[in-house]
Order: structure tokens, then C-alpha cells, then sequence
């Protein structure tokens, strides 16, 4: 019979020597398996008296075990230095970009147009829509702009061939939502809107939310509150200064222009504000009397505000486009800076 | 309206500066538009008379003057201008001025010592011809200082009127105002009836009394119309923005910038017999002041005389009948033309003048006469004369009837109370007639406000002169409600978003287009035309989104964007009562941005339809059809609930020619409101029993589309089918030519128990029979 130190110090010398699994396994086998050493050595134990079997039959198993734990221990370092061989052959380059498609993007001008609908969601106004190809009715004349009222001249109005015209302000979904909608009414009117012009400043087709509210108790300081809010939340300034002039618009009155501080040179003066200090952002009154009388409101019972934007004018003001023609070009490398 | 600020402060003189006085014109409601100096800063220049001028002992081009600037002993100038001679009278920057851009110093010009610099306009930053020295009358005082001789330190105040306020078109009406709104005094100019020294008139007939309520004529006889405009007036006229021309008609000019009255002046040797105020006679023409002839409608108010109209009432004048140089007998006209019978009339005529301006808006026909006055003591002061007696023809002139203002509606109005007092005081100092009951005012407006009509005008005004800065900024008060979400309806803002998400850039295109594009998309169709189009290319209303998605793609390629995703949410036009909402899109180019790791493919049919798909949320139902722009074997029309709703597709070949592209782009155009609609989803119980999944392998005709054997199948399948999709379409090798192979899935599931063999047998075999009754397609072997 072999000395079993002598076989333990060999099974441990061929363990430790393994390079991978499978020569371990086969290790393994050659003094663990049904044959092997150590297996020969214990069914050697048979043949010996008894006396002696119990002290060699334990200093074979101590060996054994020796053996084993070596084994273990050279597995999991075997196991260990595999699943780092994989790890570094699957590492990626993740600075790599990822693939797929690209994110498109809103035009800043519906990304205003959404963020303005928003603001005045928030407070309860609903929005409502109407025909850009109208009637002479709703663009003027209901608007208490009578045939051959100067204030016409100021439109420029693009005709139709059958007599039809481009609506030149969003005011005629006004007229058009209160002949079918009873007070109180609190709606805006986001929308498309031409004129006859077409320069640096001035594009033929452009966009407007009109806004109104009619109830029993509504009031030029309501209007005044209203507006102020609306320019301090949509510019994200809470000192943003704001003023009233009085102006003239058919369909208002008392009616006022509102001017907020230069958003760009923060009042100084610059060649956006003309050097006023102040930006005219919109136009705005109480209802004219002449403009319920042509929708059956009762002028005694209710009092309204109105209020038309231009939209162009606040996505250039927020987003610093020193150019209005640019929104109607649709240069994908301008309306790229709009994504995110 | 432009004016100097200076002739303004002669009437009225508040104790404001420039910009302070701006600003409360603004904030009242007469926005100062702009606000320029009427020459730029300099000093120390002074009117100077050149005494001699002799060459320059060492050059040729200087010459060495000896001038008077209004001290003991001239003073020695080297100048090198052309015009520069003894007797010549000239601005002179003595040493020491500031010009714009430089400073003026004693200095030795080629060795002689010159003691400042004789200006031109230029040098001055004036305007008026750069060559040489600017020349001054000579009547210019020598010694005087050259800016207060000029009154050059004033301002031209530019202000942006409102169609309301045809009063502040005077300076009468500018001064009332200011006094109204500061409390200054106002000073108007008094006015001396000259005295009547003939007897001579011309006998006026008005015919359309309505359209001429009043009508003041005057002869005046033996003017001299070449005498000099003084120079006061003609600086007021110039500062206003209108030129000096001849006196007689400068005079006019002055009195309609001074109290807002248009007048005219004919020469009356060129008036014959009576004179008419009436309307046009069909046909009738007239040559016009600015040359232009007139063809005169019926509407149009005319001032005629025996051989027919002379002026267009309340526009211009007509040629034959104006004032010249070596007229001598003039008649006057100051008249009352009713608004509505001038108004549009100018500008159809493609006219805009200073007179239709203000009659359109309202002339005050209270201050008439007091204008007639006015111009003849300016006409006898500056070019002599005769006086007739004034002619008045006079019939119903507008009421100003008074108006009740009630103090608890303008405090509802307003939201805020005013104090009573201050208001009556305010009205009463913008003209009105004021007369105080417990809880109302009334108001009786002056003949100078048009604009003053209704309760509203009053609390308008009233408000105004609170200062709408005073009214407090209050956030409204309102019950509070949820506004409705109608859960079936996608907002517009998501569609959009959706669309971003899958890689699509939103533009916004014109609603006009280029007629051709629309006939080149749809031979048929019929785009509505505006009748006065900005520009040829802009001249139709679109009847699809695609003309202007094309454009831009083709814009873009022009600016090596290669890789085109964009779709435009917006309207098309058929008609008043048909502009329905569509949503279309264009790609174009690879299917992914060049990248790593992924092989590059254009984009096709499919990739199309798949993100429609994802757009709806569901499969579309697409139908066969025939679209003028599209490709016939790659397109198809898209339906929903038995309605069609759009189009996809790829881009006809003849039009990807036409339209000079280098491959097809793939198109959509969509109904918007149907695609926004959805339902509201209903919960159904999960089953828990296992899905059994059973691939079949179709061969059928490869006309059959499979979309045809799909419908069939899903339609006649047993209660347990859950889907049924397609996952490969094969032909070429291994099949017969006109055959090919569809792989379908189908998955069966209860939800009580598990499936038997025998059942999904059934099924399978329910499913074959189906696809081979109306299809024609056997299971492949």
C-alpha cells in the first residue's frame, strides 16, 4: 500500500497544476474517481486487521478531505479566471453612440403655441378653433368693423376669388364661439392668420391666440390681471414689468395694448425694444357692446375681456430668433436647435 | 402725424421735458412712435457773411476769406469750397465747436492761420444738398447764434394714431389733449376776421347734402402766389413732414396741420359758372393734382363746376383748376364731407392723402368757419388781397346728442372706483358738456369727437384719463371648474409628440402654394384662388400638405440635409364650409441617421406604414386605389369605420422626376380628427391556461393580397383564436411563378381551461378549409 501522504502530496501537486475545468475534472478522477487512488487506498482497507483500520481509515479520509477542499478551492479559482476571460471578451466600447433612430422635434412655433395653451388651461380656459378661410361677417363686421372703416386699411386682406378671405386676425372664432356657447365663456383661439404683407418684419401668414372671457363680473382689472400673470409665467419672470397704453381696436373698448419690459436688454435699451426699454406683446380690451349685440349677449348682464396675441413675436422674445422669416423656411438646421 | 415739438409747446407748455411729455402721450393713448432731433448736437456755430475770398498764396484750391462773424473785426478762414465768395452768407463753427464727428481748432492750413470753418449741411449733419457751403438767405442775422436762428434745438415728434382719434390730427387737437391730460393751459391761436372788401362770390349748389353737410366758399382777388412762405411757417410745414410749395397752398397746409380743416384753393379763372358739390356721373373723369386721371364712380363725391368736376370732395384736387405761380384770383373751400361719403374711396382710387386721411375719420365741422378765417388772414398777411364774403351753404350737420354714463357701470367696467369729481373734470376738459345727476353723468360730447357715441366711449375716456397704469392688476375671482378631457379625442399636442418620437421634425408650410404643385400632385384638382396673392407662388389654397412637404424636403436637400423625416399638422382648403385638419409627412433617405453597427437602407413602403401604424396604435385597414401622386403598385389608401381617411405611399416616379429628386420619398396625409379619436379601453380577463401557438404555411396566387387572406381568416376563426399575423411572404426559388408562400401565426388560448389537441386540430383544420373557400390557398407540403 501506498503512503496516503505520499499520494496527497502528489494529488495536490497535479490539482494545483490544472490550467482549466476539464484537466481537473480528469484529476479528479485519476485519485477521487470509482478507480482512483484514493478510492484504491480505502478499498485497501479491508485487508487490514481491524485494530489498525480504524487509525489508517481515518488518516486516508483526513487525506481525502485534503484533497477535496484542494480540489474545491482550484475550481473556483479555475471558474473565477474563466468568467473574467468572458467578462473581458464582452466588454464593450460603451462610448460608442447607441443605435436607432434620432428624436425628431416640435417648430418652436407649436411649442409655443402649446406652452401659451397651457398657461391659460391652467386657469380655466378652454380652447377652441375656427375656419381660416372666412367670412366678411365674422372677420369685420361682427367684429363692429363696418365696410370701409379705416381700421380695414390696417388689415390687408388677402381675398378669396369668390369673394371668401383669409381670416387676418383669430377674433372671428370669438364671434363664432359665442353664437353657439351661453355665458360665462372663458376660451382661447390659437390659430393661423394672414395679411397682405410680406417683409423683414412681416410674414403673410403668421399665428395668433385670441383670448375672451365673458361673465357677470369680469373687469379691465381682471384683464389687467389676467395678462400680467400670463406674460410672468410664459417668460418665467416674476419682475417682469408690464404696462397698459391705451389703443383702439373695433371690437374692444375700453381697448389697450400691453407692453412688458425688454425681455432682451432687461429695460436698458436695445435695438429689439427700440431702445424704448419696452416690447408691445399684445392687444386687449373689454368687449364692445356692438360685438355681443351681433351674438344675442346681453351687455347689461354680462361683461367680457378679449386679448389676441401674436405668437411669432413671443417664440422670438423667449427663444432669442432675431429672425421671423426663419419659422416659414423649415431649414431642418434651425429646427433642429429646437428639439430637446 | 409728425410735428415739432416746438409749435406744440406754443400752444400748450406743460412742465415736462421731452421724453417726459412722450411718455404721458403715450401712456394716454397718443403712442409717440418716434421722437428724433431736429439736427444732431453741435455748438458754437454762428451765421456768418464772407467779406472776401482770395486764393491761397500755395494752393490752388484753398481760398482765404475774411468773415464777419458779428464782432468788431472779421476774422481770416481758409476754406476749400467752391461756392465760398465775398457776400456769401454761411454757417461759421468758430474754434472750439463740436460738429458731429469732429472739433474745430485754430489751425495752420498750408501756412496761413485759418480761425475756424465754414460749414456745408453735411459738415452740420443737415439735410439738404452736400456740395459746398450751405447758403442762408440774406436776411440771415450775422452774429446769431446758427442753431437758435434755425430753432434747430427742437424735436420732430412722430405720433401712431388710432383710427379714433381723427381730432389729434391737428395741432389744435394735439394741444387740447396734452392740456386734458397734464393741466397745462392751452393757448389756441386767435384768429382776425379779415374785413370784406368786395362783393364778389361764386354761387355754390349742393346736391348731395348728406355727403356735404356744410359748405364754406370765399373769393379772394389779387394775390401775389409767388410771395415767399415766411420762414416760420415753412419751417413748422417742413418739421410736419410737408414741403413748401407755392404760399397759397402752403397757407391751406397749415391750416389742416393747425386745425385739422382740409381746404382747397382754386385758381377762379378756371372755375365756370356755379359751383355744385355732388355725386360722380357715371364716366365721369377727372385729372387729378398728382397727374394721375381719375375714373370717378358714382360714390364718389365730386366738387364740379359748369364743364364738370374740378376736385375729388375731400381727396384732391384736380390739375386744370389748381393754384400756380401767376394765379391771382383764388376761391377758398373749407367743408364738412361726412365721413362715410369719403371713406374707401382714396383707396380704391390707390390714394392716400392728408385730406381723405382726416375726412375719413372725421373732420371737426364745429371749427369750419374759424379754419375759413384762418387761412384768409394768412392769405391777405402773406400774399394780399381782396376779401369776398363767405358763401355757407349748410343742411343737417351731425348731432351730438348727450350720453349717460352711468358711475356704477364704469366702476363695474373699470373694477375700480373713480373719483366722480375728477371724472366730470377730466370730460369737461377734453371738450365735453358735463352735467352731474346722483348716479349718472351726462355727457354731451363736442363736435371734435366722432368717437363718442355710446356709454362705453365715456368710460373709455374716463379710464384713459385715470391711466390705465392706476387700475390695479387683480387676479380674476371665478368658480372653480374642471375643464372637460374628452378621453376619446388625442390632443393635438400628443399626436405631435408621437410623431417627434418616432424621428419626425415638425414644419409649419403656407397655406398658399404654388398653383403648379398642386396640379402636378392632383391633375384634378381644383385649389381656391386668392384674388390678390402676395406673390404668383403663393397664389392657391393648398388642397393637400403635400406640395409644401415636398418643398421642403427639397429645400433641405439643397442644404445637404440627406436624411429627411417631417411631418406638418394644418389645415387644407376646399371651400368656406370644408377646411378639415390634416396631418402629413414626408420621409426621405436612409432609415436610420449614418451610424455604427447598423447597415444603411433607404426608407421604403413599409417602414412607412409601420410608423402610421404605431401612430393609430393598431393594424390599418388599407384598400387598393389609384392617387395621381403616388406610385400605383406602392400606395394605398387608408380606411376607417367604412370611411377612406388618407393616403400612403411612395411618390409617383414621373413626379419624383418633375420634382428633380434623386430617389422617391414616402408620403402621408392623413384626416386628423379621425386619427385623434380613440376608444376607451375595457379591461378583459387574463387567461391563465397556456397559449398554444400553431405556424401554417400558405400557398396562394401571388396576386391574393395578405391583407385579403388575413381578413379571412381572422374573420371565420374559432372563439379561441387570439391572433392570427403574418410572419414571412416568400416566393422565387421553390415555388411555382405565379405562387408564393405566406407563414402565418396562429395563437389559440381559453380562458377556462386548457386547450385539447383535438380542439386546436379542429381549429387548424376550421382555418385551412376557410383560407382554401376563399382563398384559394392550400397548406404548403
Amino acid at each position: 500500500m501506498r503512503n496516503p501522504n505520499e499520494i496527497v502530496a502528489e494529488a495536490l501537486n497535479a490539482i494545483q497544476s490544472c490550467p482549466d475545468l476539464p484537466s481537473l475534472e480528469q484529476v479528479k478522477a485519476t485519485y477521487l474517481g470509482k478507480s482512483g487512488q484514493m478510492t484504491e487506498l480505502l478499498k485497501s482497507l479491508g485487508g487490514m486487521p481491524a485494530d489498525e483500520r480504524k487509525t489508517a481509515g481515518a488518516r486516508i479520509n483526513e487525506a481525502k478531505q485534503a484533497v477535496e477542499a484542494t480540489l474545491k478551492d482550484r475550481r473556483d479559482t479555475l471558474l473565477q479566471v474563466e468568467l473574467d476571460r468572458q467578462l473581458a471578451d464582452e466588454t464593450l466600447d460603451v462610448t460608442l453612440p447607441g443605435r436607432g433612430l434620432a428624436r425628431g422635434g416640435l417648430h418652436p412655433v407649436s411649442r409655443t403655441l402649446t406652452r401659451i395653451q397651457d398657461l391659460f388651461r391652467s386657469i380655466g380656459f378652454e380652447v377652441a378653433t375656427g375656419p381660416e378661410i372666412e367670412t366678411d361677417f365674422y372677420n369685420f363686421t361682427a367684429l363692429n368693423i363696418p365696410e370701409d372703416h379705416p381700421a380695414r386699411a390696417m388689415h390687408d386682406t388677402f381675398y378669396m376669388q369668390g369673394g371668401e378671405l383669409l381670416r387676418t386676425h383669430t377674433s372671428p372664432v370669438q364671434v363664432r364661439y359665442m353664437q353657439t356657447h351661453q355665458p360665462p365663456l372663458r376660451i382661447i383661439a390659437p390659430g393661423r392668420v394672414y395679411r397682405c404683407d410680406s417683409d423683414v418684419t412681416h410674414t403673410p401668414m403668421f399665428h395668433q391666440v385670441e383670448g375672451l372671457w365673458v361673465d357677470e363680473t369680469v373687469s379691465f382689472a381682471d384683464l389687467k390681471g389676467v395678462l400680467a400673470d400670463f406674460m410672468r409665467n410664459f417668460f418665467e419672470r416674476d419682475d417682469l414689468p408690464v404696462r397698459f397704453r391705451p389703443s383702439f381696436f373695433p371690437f374692444t373698448e375700453p381697448s389697450a395694448e400691453m407692453d412688458i419690459g425688454c425681455v432682451m436688454c432687461g429695460g436698458e435699451g436695445c435695438r429689439v425694444c427700440s431702445h424704448t426699454g419696452w416690447l408691445e406683446v399684445l392687444g386687449c380690451g373689454m368687449v364692445h357692446p356692438n360685438v355681443f349685440k351681433h351674438v344675442d349677449i346681453d351687455t347689461e348682464r354680462y361683461v367680457g375681456f378679449a386679448f389676441g396675441l401674436g405668437v411669432e413675436r413671443l417664440a422670438m422674445l423667449r427663444y432669442g430668433v432675431d429672425d421671423l422669416r426663419l419659422f416659414f423656411e423649415n431649414d431642418l438646421r434651425f429646427l433642429k436647435k429646437f428639439t430637446h | 402725424m409728425q410735428f415739432p415739438e416746438s409749435w406744440l409747446r406754443n400752444l400748450v407748455n406743460p412742465a415736462l421735458d421731452t421724453e417726459q411729455l412722450s411718455h404721458v402721450l403715450t401712456m394716454a393713448g397718443l403712442e409717440v412712435e418716434a421722437s428724433t432731433p431736429a439736427a444732431p448736437p453741435f455748438n458754437n456755430v454762428v451765421v456768418a457773411e464772407i467779406l472776401s475770398a482770395v486764393k491761397h498764396p500755395d494752393a490752388d484750391r484753398l481760398r482765404v476769406c475774411q468773415v464777419d462773424v458779428g464782432e468788431a473785426s472779421p476774422i481770416t478762414i481758409v476754406c476749400g469750397a467752391p461756392n465760398a465768395a465775398a457776400g456769401l452768407k454761411v454757417p461759421c463753427a468758430r474754434p472750439g465747436a463740436i460738429l458731429p464727428g469732429f472739433e474745430i481748432k485754430i489751425a495752420k492750413v498750408r501756412g496761413v492761420e485759418s480761425f475756424g470753418m465754414l460749414c456745408s449741411t453735411k459738415e452740420l449733419g443737415l439735410e439738404g444738398a452736400a456740395d459746398g457751403l450751405m447758403e442762408l438767405p440774406d436776411d440771415a442775422p450775422v452774429g446769431e447764434d446758427f442753431r437758435s436762428w434755425l430753432n434747430l434745438d427742437d424735436t420732430l415728434i412722430t405720433l401712431k394714431l388710432t383710427p379714433n382719434r381723427a381730432d389729434c390730427l391737428s395741432m389744435q387737437g394735439i394741444a387740447r389733449e396734452v392740456g386734458a391730460i397734464t393741466g397745462a393751459e392751452v393757448r389756441l391761436p386767435q384768429v382776425r376776421e379779415v374785413e370784406t372788401r368786395i362783393q364778389d362770390t361764386v354761387p355754390v349748389l349742393v346736391m348731395a347734402s348728406e355727403a356735404c353737410p356744410l359748405y364754406l366758399g370765399r373769393v379772394v382777388r389779387g394775390i401775389n402766389a409767388q410771395a415767399t412762405t415766411p420762414r416760420w411757417m415753412a419751417e413748422r410745414l417742413e418739421r410736419s413732414g410737408i414741403r413748401p410749395l407755392l404760399a397759397p397752398i402752403d397757407i391751406t397746409n397749415y391750416v389742416l396741420l393747425e386745425l385739422g380743416q382740409p381746404m382747397h384753393a382754386f385758381a377762379l379763372s378756371r372755375i365756370q359758372g356755379e359751383i355744385e358739390v355732388r355725386m360722380a356721373r357715371a364716366g365721369e373723369q377727372l385729372k387729378l393734382l398728382n397727374g394721375q386721371i381719375a375714373e370717378l364712380a358714382p360714390d364718389m363725391l365730386v366738387i364740379a363746376d359748369a364743364n364738370g368736376p374740378v376736385a375729388l370732395a375731400g381727396i384732391m384736387g384736380g390739375q386744370p383748376s389748381s393754384v400756380e405761380r401767376f394765379t391771382v384770383d383764388v376761391f377758398l373751400e373749407a367743408a364738412f364731407f361726412a365721413p362715410a361719403a369719403i371713406a374707401g374711396r382714396a383707396r380704391r382710387l390707390g390714394l392716400s392723402t392728408d385730406s381723405s386721411h382726416r375726412f375719413e375719420r372725421g373732420v371737426d365741422f364745429g371749427a369750419t368757419r374759424l379754419a375759413m378765417e384762418r387761412a384768409t388772414e394768412l392769405l391777405i398777411d402773406i400774399c394780399g388781397g381782396q376779401v369776398g364774403p363767405i358763401t355757407e351753404a349748410v343742411a343737417v350737420l351731425p348731432q351730438r346728442t348727450p350720453i349717460t354714463l352711468r358711475l356704477a357701470r364704469l366702476k363695474r367696467v373699470a373694477g375700480v372706483e373713480l373719483d366722480t369729481e375728477q371724472v366730470v373734470r377730466d370730460l369737461t376738459a377734453l371738450g365735453a358738456l358735463v352735467e352731474r345727476d346722483d348716479n349718472t353723468l351726462i355727457v354731451t360730447p363736442p363736435s371734435f369727437r366722432f368717437d363718442l357715441v355710446i356709454e362705453e366711449d365715456l368710460i373709455e375716456e374716463a379710464v384713459r384719463l385715470f391711466g390705465y397704469d392706476n387700475i390695479p392688476a387683480q387676479p380674476p375671482a371665478a368658480p372653480s371648474r374642471m375643464l372637460p378631457q374628452d378621453e376619446t379625442v388625442l390632443p393635438d399636442d400628443i399626436l405631435r409628440q408621437m410623431l417627434v418620437g418616432l424621428d419626425y421634425q415638425e414644419v409649419i408650410t403656407y397655406s398658399f402654394v404654388d398653383p403648379a404643385w398642386e396640379t402636378a400632385l392632383d391633375p384634378h384638382a381644383k385649389p381656391m384662388p386668392l384674388a390678390n396673392p402676395i406673390a404668383s407662388q403663393l397664389s392657391v389654397m393648398r388642397t393637400t400638405l403635400w406640395g409644401g412637404l415636398i418643398e421642403t424636403l427639397r429645400h433641405n436637400l439643397n442644404r445637404q440635409q440627406e436624411r429627411v423625416r417631417i411631418f406638418e399638422l394644418g389645415r387644407v382648403y376646399a371651400s368656406l364650409a370644408k377646411q378639415p385638419l390634416k396631418i402629413g409627412g414626408v420621409i426621405y433617405g436612409e432609415v436610420l441617421p449614418e451610424q455604427w453597427g447598423a447597415s444603411a437602407r433607404r426608407v421604403d413602403f413599409f417602414d412607412l406604414k409601420g410608423d402610421i401604424e404605431r401612430l393609430f396604435g393598431h393594424a390599418l385597414d388599407t384598400q387598393p386605389g389609384v392617387h395621381p401622386a403616388l406610385h400605383p403598385g406602392q400606395s394605398a389608401e387608408l380606411w376607417h369605420d367604412g370611411k377612406p381617411i388618407g393616403w400612403i405611399g411612395a411618390l409617383h416616379p414621373r413626379l419624383v422626376q418633375a420634382f428633380d429628386l434623386s430617389s422617391a420619398p414616402m408620403l402621408f396625409e392623413i384626416d386628423a380628427q379621425v386619427l385623434a379619436q380613440r376608444g376607451v379601453p375595457r379591461h378583459a380577463t387574463v387567461s391563465r391556461f397556456p397559449l398554444v401557438r400553431r405556424d401554417l404555411a400558405f400557398v396562394l396566387d401571388v396576386q391574393t393580397p395578405a391583407g385579403e387572406l388575413l381578413a379571412a381568416l381572422r374573420e371565420g376563426a374559432p372563439a379561441q383564436v387570439r391572433s392570427i399575423d403574418v410572419f414571412d411572404d416568400y416566393r422565387g426559388k421553390g415555388m411555382a411563378e405565379n405562387q408564393k408562400s405566406l407563414a402565418i401565426r396562429v395563437v389559440m388560448q381559453d380562458t377556462q381551461r386548457t386547450l385539447t389537441d383535438q380542439e386546436v386540430e379542429d381549429s387548424v383544420q376550421k382555418l385551412v378549409e376557410t383560407a382554401r373557400r376563399q382563398c384559394n390557398a392550400s397548406l404548403r407540403a
